[in-house]
C-alpha cells in the first residue's frame, strides 16, 4: 500500500516521470506483441478481448494501489499532483467518448458544421485559466459547491449548485457508459446490457478504493493510451494517403479530393447520404449549398454554449483544485488544453481521411465486392439500424453516394478496418476509447458522489460524522450513484446520447455566472446570486424539456399563425407521434382558419428581422421547437445572459456583503496568505 | 488561518505575513484584470470574430486547406494553446512585481 504520509516527499511523486515513461513502452511493446501474434494466426476475437482486459486491468491496479484513508487524499489527491500530470489527467477526464468516438464521425457528417465541437470544447480553457481555477485552488476546499457555501452564506446556494451539478453529472455519465456499452458490445461480443455492467465494473475498481488519488493517477494512465490510439492511426493514413506521416498538415490534400469527389457525384445526379452534407469544407449552409443564416446563428450559438459549459462542468473545476499551488492551477489549465489539442487537432484530419478513403475506394462499387469487415459492422445499433448500413435503394447492386450510410458513432472505430489496416489497430483504438469513456465516467460519478457525501450528507446533515464514518459513506453513494447511471444506459440506450450537449448547457447557465461574479464582482450579493443560479437553471433546463418533449405546445405560445400550421402538420403526419398528440394536431389542421398567432407571438418573432424565425424541426421523432431558429443543443444561449443579468440587478437592490465577505473575496484574489473565511463555520477540518 | 488543515500544502498554509496594504492591492487587482479583459478580448477574436469571415476566408487555399476552415479546425486553437502559457507567464509576472506569490 502506498499512501503517503502527509509532508516529506512522496517517492510516487518524485518518480512519476520514470514509471510513466515505463508504461508507454510496455502498452508500445504490448502492441508490438499483438501485432506479431496476430501475424502468427491469433484470432481477431482474442485481441480483441486481450486489449480490453489487459487494459482495464492496469487502470485496476493503479485504482487499488492508489488507496486511501485519508479525507484530503480521497476528495483532493492530496493536493500534490504537478501541473503536467493533472493537465493529462484533466485531458482525459475532458475527453469523453463523444470526443474520441463520436467527433471525428461528426465532422465527417457534419463538415465545416462539426468545428464547432472543436471549437467549443477548446476555447472554454481560456475562461477556465483566467476567471475561475486559480481562485478556486486558492479558495482550497473539496468542492464546487463548497465555494459557492462559502461565498453566499450557506446551504442554500450550496443546496442549488448540488442541484445543477447532479442535473448535468447525471446525464453525462449516462452518456459514457452508453459509450462503453458500444465498444464492449462490439470487441467482446456481448449483449449491450451486460456490455454496460462490465464497463461499470472498470470504472469503479479505478474509483471506489482510493477517490480523486486513484482517478488522478488512473486518468493519466489513460490519457497516455487514448492519444496513442487516437494519433496511431491517423498517422497511418495520412503516410499511406499522401506518402507523409504528419496527418495534421497533410490532409488539405485530402479536403481537395474530397471536394472534387463531392463535385463528381453531383455530376452524375447523385446525392449525400441522409445526414452527411455535400460540401465539407464550406462554412454556415443549408443543404442546397447556399448561404443560411440559421446555420451561422448555430454555429456560433453552440460554441459559446459549450465554451461557457466547459467553465462551469464540476468535474472539470475539482480538477484545478488538487495542484500544489496557485501558480501550478494556472500552468495546469494551459497543460490541460495543450494535451486536449493533441487529439482535437487531429480529429478533423482523421475525418477527412476516413471520409476519402470512403469515397474513393467503396462509392461507385459493385455492392457484392464490398470487403469482409463490413459485414461485422452491419450489426445492429442500439439505435434501431445497422451502424454500417448499405442500403440499394436503385437496386442496381452499385453503391452509390446516398446509399453507404456510416453512423457518426463508428466512424473512429471502424477506420482502422476501412484503411486496411491490421486489426491489431482496430484492437487499440478500441483500448483507446474505452480509456475516454472510463476516464470521464470516473471523474464524473466522482464529482456526484463527492457533490453527495460532501455537501450534502457532511456539510448539511452531519457536521460531526467521523472521517472513517464519511469516506465509508461516500464509497457507498458512489456505487449507488453508478448503478442508477448503468441501469438508465441499460435501458434508455442511445436515445439519451443527445443530452450530453444538454449537460453543457445546463451547467453553463446554472453556475458559470454565480462563481464568476463570486470572484470579480464583490457587490454580488447571497439572494442575487441563489436567484441567477435559479433563474439560469430554469430557464435552460426548462426550454430544452418544453421545446424537446412539447414542441407543438411550445410554437402554440411563441409561433405566429403560420409556424403553429406548419408544426401541427409535422406533428400529424410523424409516425412516432403518440395517438393524442396526432389527433390533436390534425384537428389543428383542419381548423386552419381558427388559427391565430400565439400569445408571445411578437417575441418569437423578435429577431424575424435578421432571418431567425421561431420555428420547428423533426428530430429523434419527435417535432422539436425552435426560438428565433437556434437548436435546443445551444439552450444556455438564454440561460447564460439571463442569469449574469439577475445576479447583476438583484445585488443592485440587496444589502451588500459584510466587511468579513468582502475581505474572503479579497484574500482568494491573492495568490500568497490564507484565506479569510467570512463564516469560519464552513472551513473544512480534519 | 489555515484552511486545510490535514495537509501542509505550500503556499497556503504559510504562516500569513504582514498584510497586503489596500493601496498595492487595488493596484494589483486592476492589473490582473487589464490581463483578464485582454485574454478575454483574444478568447473572443479567435474563437467568434475571426470565424464570422469564414465564407470569405474559404476562397483562399493554403496546402489544400481553405482558411476559413483551417482557422476553425486548427489556427484558433494554436492562438488558445499559445495563448494560454503566455497568459500563465503574465500573471506570474504581474504576482512577483506586486510580491504577492506564494512562498515556494
Amino acid at each position: 500500500m502506498s499512501v503517503s504520509t502527509s509532508g516529506g516527499k512522496d517517492p510516487f511523486i518524485a518518480n512519476l516521470n520514470r514509471i510513466y515513461a515505463g508504461y508507454t513502452g510496455g502498452f508500445l511493446a504490448f502492441v508490438v506483441i499483438l501485432g506479431i501474434l496476430e501475424q502468427l494466426g491469433v484470432p481477431d476475437r482474442v485481441i480483441g478481448y486481450l486489449f480490453v482486459f489487459l487494459t482495464i486491468g492496469v487502470y485496476a491496479y493503479i485504482g487499488i494501489i492508489s488507496r486511501t484513508a485519508q479525507v484530503a487524499e480521497y476528495y483532493v489527491a492530496g493536493r500534490k499532483v504537478p501541473a503536467v500530470y493533472n493537465g493529462m489527467a484533466t485531458g482525459s477526464d475532458w475527453m469523453s467518448a463523444a470526443s474520441f468516438i463520436g467527433m471525428a464521425g461528426s465532422l465527417y457528417a457534419l463538415g465545416y458544421g462539426g468545428l464547432a465541437f472543436i471549437l467549443g470544447w477548446t476555447g472554454g480553457y481560456m475562461l477556465v485559466a483566467v476567471l475561475l481555477a486559480p481562485y478556486l485552488r486558492k479558495f482550497g476546499q473539496y468542492t464546487v459547491p463548497d465555494f459557492l457555501g462559502a461565498r453566499y452564506g450557506g446551504n442554500l446556494a450550496r443546496m442549488i449548485g448540488v442541484v445543477v451539478l447532479i442535473t448535468a453529472s447525471f446525464v453525462y455519465v449516462v452518456a459514457q457508459i452508453v459509450g462503453v456499452g458500444i465498444i464492449t458490445q462490439r470487441f467482446l461480443d456481448v449483449s449491450f446490457g451486460l456490455a454496460v455492467f462490465l464497463g461499470l465494473a472498470g470504472i469503479l475498481v479505478c474509483s471506489m478504493l482510493g477517490g480523486m488519488r486513484a482517478v488522478t493517477w488512473t486518468q493519466v494512465a489513460q490519457y497516455i493510451i487514448l492519444i496513442i490510439a487516437y494519433l496511431i492511426p491517423a498517422f497511418l493514413m495520412s503516410a499511406k494517403i499522401t506518402g507523409v506521416p504528419l496527418p495534421q498538415l497533410m490532409y488539405g490534400v485530402a479536403l481537395e479530393r474530397i471536394e472534387a469527389l463531392e463535385n463528381a457525384f453531383r455530376a452524375a445526379g447523385q446525392t449525400p447520404p441522409p445526414g452527411v452534407v455535400g460540401f465539407h469544407t464550406a462554412p454556415f449552409i443549408g443543404p442546397n449549398g447556399q448561404f443560411s443564416m440559421s446555420a451561422a446563428v448555430n454555429f456560433f450559438a453552440l460554441v459559446f454554449c459549450l465554451m461557457v459549459g466547459t467553465a462551469a462542468l464540476p468535474h472539470i473545476l475539482m480538477r484545478y483544485f488538487t495542484t500544489p499551488s496557485v501558480r501550478e492551477a494556472r500552468a495546469s489549465v494551459a497543460w490541460s488544453l495543450f494535451f486536449i489539442f493533441l487529439l482535437y487537432f487531429t480529429a478533423p484530419a482523421y475525418a477527412a481521411f476516413a471520409k476519402l478513403e470512403i469515397y474513393q475506394n467503396f462509392i461507385n462499387q459493385p455492392i457484392a465486392n464490398l470487403p469482409e469487415w463490413v459485414k461485422n459492422w452491419q450489426i445492429m445499433s442500439p439505435y434501431g439500424v445497422p451502424w454500417i448500413n448499405i442500403v440499394d435503394v436503385n437496386r442496381d447492386g452499385i453503391l452509390q453516394w446516398n446509399e453507404f450510410r456510416i453512423h457518426p458513432d463508428v466512424v473512429v472505430l471502424s477506420t482502422p478496418e476501412i484503411a486496411g489496416m491490421p486489426y491489431v489497430i482496430a484492437g487499440m483504438v478500441a483500448a483507446g476509447g474505452l480509456a475516454a469513456a472510463l476516464s470521464t465516467a470516473d471523474g464524473l460519478l466522482l464529482a456526484l458522489a463527492n457533490a453527495l457525501s460532501h455537501d450534502i450528507y457532511y456539510k448539511m446533515i452531519n457536521r460531526n460524522a467521523p472521517t472513517k464514518q464519511r469516506l465509508i459513506i461516500a464509497r457507498a453513494l458512489l456505487i449507488l450513484v453508478a448503478i442508477a447511471a448503468a441501469w438508465t444506459a441499460g435501458n434508455m440506450g442511445a436515445d439519451i446520447l443527445f443530452l450530453v450537449a444538454w449537460a453543457f448547457s445546463i451547467a453553463a447557465a446554472g453556475l458559470f455566472a454565480a462563481l464568476v461574479m463570486g470572484v470579480w464582482y464583490k457587490r454580488t450579493t447571497n439572494t442575487a446570486a441563489c436567484i441567477g443560479m435559479l433563474v439560469g437553471y430554469i430557464v435552460t433546463f426548462g426550454y430544452l424539456i418544453w421545446s424537446e418533449f412539447f414542441g407543438l405546445s411550445f410554437i402554440e405560445v411563441f409561433g405566429t399563425k403560420e409556424a403553429i400550421l406548419n408544426a401541427a402538420r409535422a406533428a400529424a403526419n410523424l409516425p412516432q407521434a403518440s395517438a393524442e398528440l396526432k389527433a390533436y394536431a390534425s384537428a389543428l389542421v383542419a381548423n386552419a382558419a381558427a388559427v391565430q398567432d400565439g400569445p408571445l407571438a411578437w417575441f418569437g418573432k423578435a429577431l424575424s428581422g435578421l432571418g431567425m424565425h421561431t420555428d420547428h424541426v423533426v428530430l429523434r421523432g419527435r417535432v422539436v421547437a425552435r426560438l428565433w431558429g437556434i437548436n435546443n443543443i445551444s439552450g444556455g444561449i438564454f440561460g447564460v445572459p439571463l442569469a449574469f443579468l439577475t445576479i447583476y440587478i438583484v445585488s443592485q437592490f440587496t444589502k451588500a456583503p459584510s466587511q468579513a465577505m468582502q475581505d474572503f473575496v479579497e484574500s482568494i484574489r491573492i495568490p500568497r496568505g490564507g484565506v479569510r473565511l467570512a463564516d469560519a463555520r464552513e472551513a473544512v477540518k480534519e | 488561518m489555515a484552511l486545510v488543515e490535514d495537509v501542509p500544502a505550500r503556499g497556503n498554509s504559510a504562516p500569513e505575513g504582514p498584510p497586503l496594504d489596500p493601496e498595492k492591492a487595488r493596484a494589483y487587482w486592476k492589473k490582473t484584470s487589464a490581463l483578464m479583459w485582454t485574454v478575454l478580448f483574444i478568447w473572443f477574436a479567435s474563437g467568434f470574430l475571426v470565424h464570422i469571415f469564414a465564407p470569405s476566408l474559404n476562397a483562399i487555399k493554403i496546402a489544400g486547406f481553405p482558411i476559413g476552415f483551417y482557422m476553425a479546425a486548427q489556427g484558433s486553437l494554436i492562438i488558445f494553446v499559445v495563448g494560454l502559457y503566455w497568459f500563465a507567464r503574465r500573471q506570474n509576472q504581474i504576482d512577483e512585481e506586486f510580491g504577492v506569490q506564494e512562498d515556494a
